[in-house]
């Protein structure tokens, strides 16, 4: 079983063989944190940098998590605590961190590209936690995964994805995960918010299909993902005001039922109950958001198993 | 890839049964019966035996013993030796296991690394009483201090040769051989993934 790769940084890097190993390690791994001690030894000795330089809880956490219950040495370093706010540039901070000899760097920064950048510079495996606008690999390796343990099969499943595609990694992560794996995405956004040219991202081509209402969608999808809308956008003038936003775009009680009776609907987090999904629908029987959660641990830990193990010496 | 060739057939189909029979009467009367035993097959090799044991136990001698199976892949001490990284698979235990008496089956014992690893992967889940060793073929070359307490067959073998169990759940025959590697170069040093 080989993974053929050093590095995590984007859904764009992967085939469908990648993503099938990584899920059904992840299934495996899954069982582990249903012990009642929830740890192995195989990561003894191997440390792991969650270098988080945007805020995070859920996916820094879950790193965390996950490299604590294969007995890996975690060390956290988030926005305030590191130097880049003394004006340390990125690669210095890498290569300072490089010099300390860690097995894997996990990191979350706002520019697009950021990952790729210290892959190029250092030793570690670099595992891409979120970068800006690009991509978000690991969240949607555990929507795929948790798709996958409702769906089965992906091939032909119908997904929608609904907000701000636009300024969405997560959303451009899912779309090429999604469609490697034969299912068809369905975007709908403002269409201030859907990007030129994101059709482009799905491979093959021809799996993607734009929409800029989400009741035409509803009827069709298997699974309906909700993306957060970021409050701050709304000065940037994408959108008139939250409550226009939401009676627009916003899953509500009516929206769901329209929904087929087998869809679930997911949401990366954090939520923003009543503007882009509301209560009763979050907390609803078809809501799989805190499964979603549940997957993200058993995800990053196949990821640090399969990344973690350093350099090939044989 | 390593070319292999068969030497000479250590058990048939029949030899295999009559062993079975014989470890499933010595962990019978080693243990007084098979109240509270737990037969835990270690993957993927041991998982076929251990149901054949509990099979034969409770044909012998009322209820089946409780069956599980053990993965030691997160437990190897070879894990990341540079070659691909193992299989994880799946542990399944039939219910707590502190205070209980274990078998642990396998199919070959050699040098000890794996059942070393089982030992640890059990204790993470809890104390048995007890924990007692099944091997179908015991080939020699240990290379850590554990003996078996249910041999089928003992053989001693060299580090060129492997012992290669084939099952009818697994192999759709019973047969065990004992095999030489043509290409001696390539042979990967004794405890190494290739124990076998």
């Amino acid at each position: 079983m080989a993974f053929p790769h050093r590095h995590l940084l984007g859904m764009a890097d992967l085939s469908p063989q990648d993503i099938t190993q990584i899920l059904d390690l992840a299934d495996t791994f899954l069982e582990i944190s249903t012990r009642p001690i929830k740890k192995v030894p195989t990561l003894r000795g191997r440390t792991v940098i969650n270098l988080f330089l945007e805020p995070s809880t859920r996916t820094r956490t879950s790193f965390e998590i996950a490299a604590k219950r294969l007995s890996a040495d975690t060390i956290n370093l988030s926005g305030s605590t590191a130097s880049t706010v003394k004006g340390e540039t990125l690669l210095d901070t890498a290569r300072n961190l490089q010099a300390m000899a860690p097995d894997v760097v996990v990191l979350r920064h706002s520019a697009s590209g950021a990952a790729h950048l210290i892959a190029a510079h250092i030793d570690a495996a670099v595992i891409n936690a979120g970068d800006g606008m690009h991509e978000h690999p690991t969240q949607a390796l555990l929507d795929l995964a948790t798709i996958r343990r409702h769906k089965g099969d992906m091939a032909r499943l119908r997904v929608g994805i609904c907000g701000d595609i636009a300024h969405s990694r997560v959303a451009r992560s899912d779309l090429i995960g999604l469609t490697l794996m034969g299912a068809e995405v369905h975007l709908v956004a403002p269409r201030t918010m859907m990007p030129p040219g994101i059709e482009t991202l799905c491979r093959p081509p021809g799996r993607v299909h734009l929409h800029d209402a989400l009741d035409e969608v509803l009827p069709l999808v298997d699974v309906m993902m909700m993306l957060r809308l970021q409050s701050e956008r709304q000065s940037a003038g994408l959108f008139p005001n939250l409550r226009e936003y939401s009676r627009t775009f916003g899953l509500g009680p009516a929206r769901a039922a329209r929904l087929r009776p087998d869809a679930i609907i997911m949401h990366p987090g954090p939520l923003h109950r009543g503007v882009e999904i509301d209560p009763a629908v979050a907390d609803g029987p078809r809501s799989v958001i805190l499964e979603q959660v549940t997957y993200g641990v058993a995800v990053r830990m196949a990821l640090l198993y399969l990344l973690g193990g350093g350099t090939v010496e044989a | 890839m390593v070319r292999l060739e068969d030497r000479r057939e250590l058990l048939d189909a029949a030899g295999i049964a009559r062993v079975l029979r014989r470890i499933a009467s010595a962990i019978l009367e080693r243990n007084g019966g098979p109240d509270g035993l737990v037969l835990m097959g270690i993957r993927t090799g041991g998982v076929p035996l251990s149901q054949r044991l509990a099979r034969l136990i409770a044909e012998a001698e009322g209820p089946a013993p409780a069956l599980g199976k053990i993965d030691i892949t997160l437990y190897r001490d070879d894990v990341f030796s540079g070659l691909p990284r193992p299989k994880v698979g799946p542990t399944e235990l039939p219910g707590p296991i502190a205070g209980r008496k274990i078998v642990l089956v396998d199919d070959v014992l050699y040098t000890g690394r794996t059942v070393r690893a089982a030992l640890d992967a059990l204790m993470d889940f809890g104390r048995p009483r007890a924990v007692e060793l099944a091997v179908l073929v015991d080939r020699g070359g240990r290379e850590l201090p554990i003996q078996p307490d249910y041999t089928g067959l003992q053989v001693q073998t060299g580090r060129d040769e492997t012992v290669k169990v084939e099952l009818v759940e697994t192999h759709g025959q019973d047969r065990v051989v004992l095999r030489r590697r043509l290409e001696d170069a390539s042979a990967p040093p004794a405890g190494g993934r290739e124990d076998r």
